[in-house]
């Protein structure tokens, strides 16, 4: 089980988050008129990086709010402190 | 039990495949000795002639997902694309034993998924219809006729997740997971393939916008064609060549218990309590759940997910209270947004990859492999994996199969 730091609530076990998968990535712009490729990879294509990962993690059964944070998918130790990050928005 | 080889001896097994070094250049290489690859090089050699041919393994044979999985057989897919190649591969598994010449211990003791809310009883009754026209087995069963069929199934309806039906494939079963691997390797090596233990693929060596060989921790091999079947692993070996995949690595998590006495005569699943469970021939219990939300390559996961599998399971089956969990372990599994494989080849000459088969690949190994080995001895994909491409992630034309496929394998 990983201890989760939440920037407002403080440590909590991962039952209480949600894991939202890579953090960082962005929708593509309403208004830019995105490829194939660029839809393509929103939707469909995340890294998978064997070492640090940048993810994101929702408190679901606490605050509901995003964070993000930086773990080892070797070790499973998180390398980094949480971040406050946005639903939509990385 | 037929008079088949069986490979109970140490020594034995030992015997079963040689501990060729490697050579220089191969026809194909092969990269991961594990079901699917060691399929893959058996029905090259067999359906195709190609006999030079060599499967890497960086670990040992069948260590990593293939004797980790909890060796159910099943075909009862929704989709037209996944139930041909799954019953395909079905019909494979009914033969292999003769096929081998080896015991794979199939076993077709039926195959039930469980429907706990309005919703399952929608969406399982579909896919029994969905089977039906795809001339697969498929049976509905009310709660009463469950009951009859697993007499220590639990149809209170005062439960958290009440059993209201379920589908049953008689076809489904269980197989011996390593009898399977070691007879495809016997089969393969005794036509020339060579299969190397502890040579770990590190890079690729090219040409231009071809793949000419790999580079091993065993030096470097030149093949004329080299076929990814690494599973978790695939990503770290893509990123290699700057090539993304829609894969995510994460641990599918597994347990046994015990050596109980037979009483469970069936495999039990449920995609929405997130528990499967058979019972092995020698008595264990042999459970699974569903993946671990996070990415990992540890083989290891968290144990809120042992404790919720366990929990449903006791709900189900209250008989299992008393049993006490063995042994816990976990595979990295290589799971596809659309809970379907990928199996053709990669914007790179001479370079195939077989991936995406997430927490359900044990099932596909004989098709998997058959199919794969067309694919690579034509240039072509088979009929079969011709759906299953990499640019359905582009045409947007996927094969949702997180119903039939969920946790439940």
């Amino acid at each position: 089980m990983l201890l989760i730091s939440c920037p407002w609530c403080g440590p909590r076990e991962e039952i209480e988050f949600r894991n939202g998968g890579e953090a960082g990535v962005a929708a593509p712009e309403p208004d830019a008129e995105p490829t194939t490729d660029e839809i393509s990879g929103f939707l469909f294509f995340r890294s998978n990086p064997k070492g640090s990962f940048h993810e994101r993690w929702n408190h679901s059964h606490g605050c509901r709010r995003w964070v993000s944070l930086t773990r080892s998918t070797i070790t499973h130790e998180i390398e980094s402190e949480s971040q406050p990050t946005g639903r939509f928005r990385p | 039990m037929s008079g088949r080889r069986q490979p109970l001896d140490p020594h034995l097994v030992e015997r079963l495949w040689r501990t060729p070094a490697p050579k220089p250049a191969y026809d194909v290489v092969v990269v991961g000795a594990g079901g699917h690859g060691l399929s893959t090089a058996y029905y090259l050699a067999k359906n195709h002639g190609i006999t030079n041919v060599a499967v890497l393994e960086r670990g040992w044979l069948g260590g990593g997902n293939m004797g980790r999985n909890t060796t159910v057989v099943r075909s009862n897919y929704l989709w037209d694309q996944s139930a041909a190649i799954y019953e395909f591969s079905l019909k494979l598994w009914e033969s292999l034993e003769d096929e081998l010449d080896f015991d794979v211990l199939l076993s077709q003791r039926g195959v039930v998924a469980l429907a706990h809310s309005t919703h399952d009883v929608r969406e399982i009754k579909r896919r029994v219809s969905a089977n039906h026209a795809n001339g697969i087995d498929a049976e509905w069963l009310e709660p009463a006729e469950l009951k009859r069929f697993v007499p220590i199934i639990n149809i209170s309806p005062e439960v958290r997740y009440p059993v209201l039906g379920g589908s049953l494939q008689r076809r489904g079963g269980i197989a011996r997971h390593d009898h399977v691997a070691w007879g495809y390797a016997h089969a393969a090596d005794r036509m020339g393939v060579d299969i190397i233990q502890n040579c770990e693929v590190t890079d690729f060596l090219r040409d231009g916008d071809r793949i000419t060989g790999v580079q091993t921790t065993r030096g470097p091999i030149a093949a004329g064609n080299v076929a990814l079947a690494a599973a978790g692993h695939t990503s770290t070996l893509a990123d290699r060549l700057g090539i993304r995949l829609p894969i995510q690595s994460h641990p599918l998590q597994a347990l046994v218990s015990e050596l109980i006495e037979p009483f469970l005569d069936t495999v039990i699943m449920s995609n929405t309590v997130h528990v499967y469970v058979s019972q092995a021939d020698k008595g264990e219990l042999v459970m699974g759940a569903g993946i671990d939300a996070f990415n990992s390559y540890a083989q290891r996961g968290s144990f809120l997910i042992i404790e919720r599998m366990l929990a449903a399971a006791i709900e189900l089956f209250p008989i299992f209270s008393q049993v006490r969990v063995l042994r816990t372990w976990a595979g990295i599994v290589d799971v596809c947004p659309d809970a379907s494989p990928i199996i053709g080849p990669l914007p790179l000459g001479n370079l195939y990859v077989n991936t995406g088969w997430g927490t359900g690949g044990f099932k596909a190994t004989p098709a998997s492999g058959w199919v794969y080995a067309h694919t690579i001895a034509t240039g072509q994909p088979h009929e079969l994996n011709a759906p299953f491409q990499l640019d359905r992630f582009r045409s947007g034309a996927l094969v949702d199969e997180h119903g039939a496929a969920g946790v439940a394998h």
